[in-house]
């Protein structure tokens, strides 16, 4: 069995499975606010296969990355709400 | 070979799914040097998705050997940006981006959900019931989360199947049609034992859980995250408690890159000869984006697709191939008309619900007597980062509008990416 | 001209829906002829920039007028108008550019346009993304920028509301010695006839000197704050006006919805409908050369559209004496949102039989123009 990968997200350290897409990890962690909608409204994963661009979050200060085509990777960097 | 602005690859191939894999190996064992670009993580598309390849269904196994057998070459997390000819696209080889010529290319870029908008599906655990599926393959855990699905069609099965199996609490599962249009797709399957096994299976997984006809949502509720489906069931309003709303209606195929090179499309798929020969020469296209019919048709088009790509003389008409080919498409066309979206779901969106959920354009911001263009002038529908690919079906059938023709670039890339890739080194001395 | 006229409007772009309100509020019968819907051409693929230019004096003084009459708008205008006083900031790449901009400011102040000259560390204050080594810039504080086929749409409502009578999906086969005669069968009357159908004008009025000259835009992701001002290269005139050979200019836009509008190319090539990618890809690699931070925002989209161009680069506005009562507005190349407002008020005037606020000589439709350069 592979070892947990580190994760941070906003600002905040967490060990997720080193297999999993950033979304799974995100939603395991209980994040629903991904991003926010033009009236701040928050949304997450709706597709889960890149279609929709609802899961989108900053990683490693790239805005607008699509959380579920990401592998988790150790040391990543993750902002939710934007 | 790569991606080098080099040299091109013989065949090209866009998707990993079953189309898109047996449409490399067939070219591959015709002696052609195949690259395969695929979204994913791993091969293997939607419907074969996995983390561990050991747990996947064993014809899926056997085609992801047969594939590194056969010499192909896959790039994973590969993003195609756009398409500069039929014979060079721009790639996001997984942050590398260039360019990548090939002689013939093959669209095995499968389906996405039709998704109709209803009050409330923006919250966060409203997601779609392919979308359930793909992020519990992606390692979502369910763990006594209480899940309705609703939706219609053979998905339905397998995704009630997965979810129980990743831990939920799989509280209801609701098919739009009456028990009678179900019924009779189940008695079509008849001649199909290993299909209606497979169908058993499924249901025996989720056998604690009501599977209601007729049944569909009006409405998700909650406040930051879903809490609550209000659904019309049999004819009443009945409300239901849950954590996730898995709700969709059926699949249509994915378009935008056939777009692009100009391809033809029928209806909501990409025209295709009986060698899946697309309208725009050297381009093919097999599996559901040329109309969603399952995995085996779609293994029997790559087929098809990758030996014409590969420049093999067409096939006999009454060859295995394409009698496969043609049970496929037939079956294609039963699920589209038994499992179209009753009239009630092109009605459930308010004034103030939102369709496209990239601009946050309501319902009521929309006139249904514009045509698509002036809708998106007038309020920016189909403009964000998804480029109608959500709104496009739902307005197709809400509003009666034609496909959403995308402008490139595919995939909302960084800028310096896309730019990087279409300068021309050759003028401009840059790079 | 009878007192209450009665006129044909054909196009309902932004100069066509402005002209129509213009005549109706000042007391014409009319009625507005769009073969698609208002803002459907060249006004929905514009940036849709309200600047004073300055490439001639005849240029800046309708420039100046049109941006007033602006300013009197914006007031009415609903927000999906998307209207923003940003300014302008002309950047100066070199001491050079930065000079041309120092004798911009005295013809600007000769026709009222209130601008002012920043130096290199006042640029990075007002644009700090700007790649460094920048020389300084011109800061237009007046102009504007707005989202134009919304401002159609508004300006089409609103003279419905003055009793214009509007004919959407409709299209003019022909101008006949006393009206038009439609495609779909049939003619319409009218005491005059306003020809404002942008690229299309030359077909119904053959000899009209305009060609489309094609360019190229993107729009961004959303990220508010990353440019504040509209940002054109000073080096723009020299770019932007060279007739003939494909090229670019640096030309960003923030927009009311926190995207940025990325421009600009122009080439002469017809109507051609293909993508020209490795212009594409010059006019970003000039965006990103000013602009570094662009490379790290996404892209959503690019299209392109036809600016209606004349040779001398002034648009034609005002009687077609080789038809009877027939007036033409058109030609306005990439100023066609900005001059619209001034060109309403002078064919308002010349079908009024009123002044003019600005002289309208220079933009008569039959001066003589010089020879078109041709396509590529």
């Amino acid at each position: 069995m592979t070892p947990d990968v580190r994760i941070v997200v906003d600002g905040v350290p967490h060990h997720v499975p080193p297999d999993i897409t950033l979304a799974a990890a995100l939603l395991n962690l209980g994040v629903t606010a991904f991003r926010r909608d033009v009236r701040q409204e928050a949304r997450a994963p709706l597709c889960g296969m890149g279609t929709c661009f609802e899961c989108r979050v900053t990683v490693d200060g790239v805005h607008n990355t699509r959380a579920c085509l990401e592998p988790v990777r150790e040391g990543m960097s993750v902002e939710c709400g934007r | 070979m790569i991606g080098t602005r080099g040299a091109p690859v013989d065949v090209l191939v866009v998707g990993a799914g079953p189309a898109g894999l047996s449409s490399a190996v067939a070219a591959a064992d015709r002696g052609k040097q195949v690259l395969v670009l695929d979204l994913g993580l791993r091969a293997g598309g939607q419907i074969w998705r996995h983390r561990d390849e050991a747990a996947l269904p064993r014809v899926a196994r056997q085609w992801l050997q047969r594939v590194r057998a056969a010499g192909v070459t896959i790039a994973s997390s590969a993003r195609v940006l756009d398409a500069l000819s039929p014979d060079e696209l721009v790639v996001d080889f997984g942050g590398r981006i260039d360019r990548q010529r090939t002689r013939a290319l093959i669209l095995a870029t499968g389906a996405k959900e039709r998704l109709l908008p209803f009050p409330g599906w923006t919250l966060p655990g409203v997601v779609g019931i392919g979308g359930l599926q793909a992020l519990i393959k992606s390692g979502l855990t369910l763990n006594g989360s209480r899940v309705v699905i609703a939706g219609t069609g053979p998905l339905l099965f397998p995704v009630a199947a997965a979810a129980v199996a990743a831990g939920a609490d799989l509280v209801r599962v609701a098919e739009q049609v009456p028990l009678r249009t179900a019924a009779a797709f189940a008695m079509g399957l008849l001649a199909k034992p290993s299909a209606i096994r497979q169908a058993i299976g499924y249901r025996w997984a989720f056998r604690n859980t009501a599977y209601r006809t007729d049944s569909w949502v009006t409405a998700a509720e909650g406040d930051g995250r879903v809490r609550r489906v209000l659904l019309r069931d049999r004819g009443r309003s009945t409300a239901i408690d849950c954590d996730w709303l898995a709700a969709s209606c059926g699949l249509c195929p994915n378009t935008e890159l056939a777009e692009l090179l100009g391809c033809a499309i029928d209806g909501d798929a990409i025209r295709v000869d009986t060698s899946q020969a697309t309208t725009v020469a050297g381009v093919w296209a097999a599996g559901e984006c040329t109309g969603v019919k399952g995995d085996i048709a779609a293994l029997a088009e790559g087929e098809i697709a990758g030996r014409a790509a590969a420049g093999d003389a067409p096939g006999s008409r009454r060859s295995s191939l394409q009698r496969r080919r043609e049970s496929g498409r037939e079956f294609a066309r039963r699920l589209a008309i038994d499992f179209a979206p009753r009239t009630e779901l092109l009605h459930l969106a308010g004034a103030d619900t939102i369709i496209c959920r990239c601009e946050d354009v309501r319902r009521g911001d929309i006139d249904p007597r514009w045509t698509q263009r002036q809708a998106k002038l007038w309020t920016r529908i189909g403009m964000g980062e998804c480029q109608g690919a959500v709104c496009g079906p739902a307005c197709a059938a809400l509003f009666g509008w034609q496909a959403n023709v995308p402008r490139p670039p595919l995939g909302a890339p960084l800028c310096g990416d896309w730019a990087g890739a279409l300068v021309d080194e050759d003028v401009s001395g840059e790079r | 001209m009878s007192r209450t006229p009665d006129v044909i409007v054909i196009g309902a772009g932004m100069v066509g829906t402005m002209t129509a309100l213009g005549l109706a509020e000042a007391g014409a019968r009319v009625t507005l002829i769009e073969g698609e819907f208002p803002g459907g051409g060249s006004t929905g693929a514009a940036m849709g920039h309200i600047v004073v230019m300055d490439d001639s004096p005849e240029q800046l003084a309708l420039c100046a007028h049109s941006r007033d009459r602006w300013h009197q708008l914006a007031a009415s205008l609903p927000a999906s108008g998307e209207h923003d006083r940003c300014g302008t900031l002309w950047i100066a790449a070199d001491d050079a550019e930065f000079a041309a901009g120092r004798q911009r400011i005295a013809s600007y102040a000769a026709h009222g346009v209130d601008a002012e000259l920043v130096d290199q560390r006042g640029l990075y204050q007002l644009e700090p993304h700007l790649r460094p080594g920048l020389a300084g810039g011109l800061l237009v504080p007046g102009d504007a920028v707005c989202y134009p086929p919304a401002i159609a749409r508004a300006l089409t409502e609103r003279a419905a509301s003055q009793n214009v009578t509007i004919k959407l999906r409709t299209h003019v086969d022909s101008l006949t010695p006393h009206g038009v005669r439609l495609s779909e069968g049939g003619t319409m009357a009218a005491g005059g006839v306003v020809v404002a159908a942008g690229v299309a004008s030359p077909r119904l009025v053959p000899g009209l000197p305009i060609v489309p000259r094609k360019g190229h835009l993107v729009i961004s992701d959303r990220r508010p704050g990353l440019v504040r001002h509209q940002l054109v290269e000073l080096g723009y005139l020299h770019s932007a006006h060279t007739f003939g050979a494909a090229s670019v200019a640096f030309n960003l836009q923030p927009r009311r919805t926190g995207q940025v509008l990325i421009g600009s190319s122009r080439e002469l090539v017809g109507f051609d409908q293909e993508i020209n990618h490795a212009l594409l890809g010059a006019m970003l690699a000039r965006a990103t050369g000013f602009l570094p931070a662009l490379h790290q925002v996404r892209v959503l989209r690019s299209w392109f559209g036809f600016r209606p161009a004349t040779a001398d680069k002034l648009p034609l506005i005002g009687p077609w004496p080789a038809l009877g009562n027939v007036w033409i507005a058109a030609g306005h190349e990439g100023l066609g949102i900005t001059l619209a407002t001034g060109t309403a008020d002078i064919i308002v005037a010349g079908i009024l039989g009123t002044t003019p606020p600005v002289n309208p000589e220079p933009f008569r439709p039959d001066r003589p123009m010089p020879a078109m350069a041709r396509a590529a």
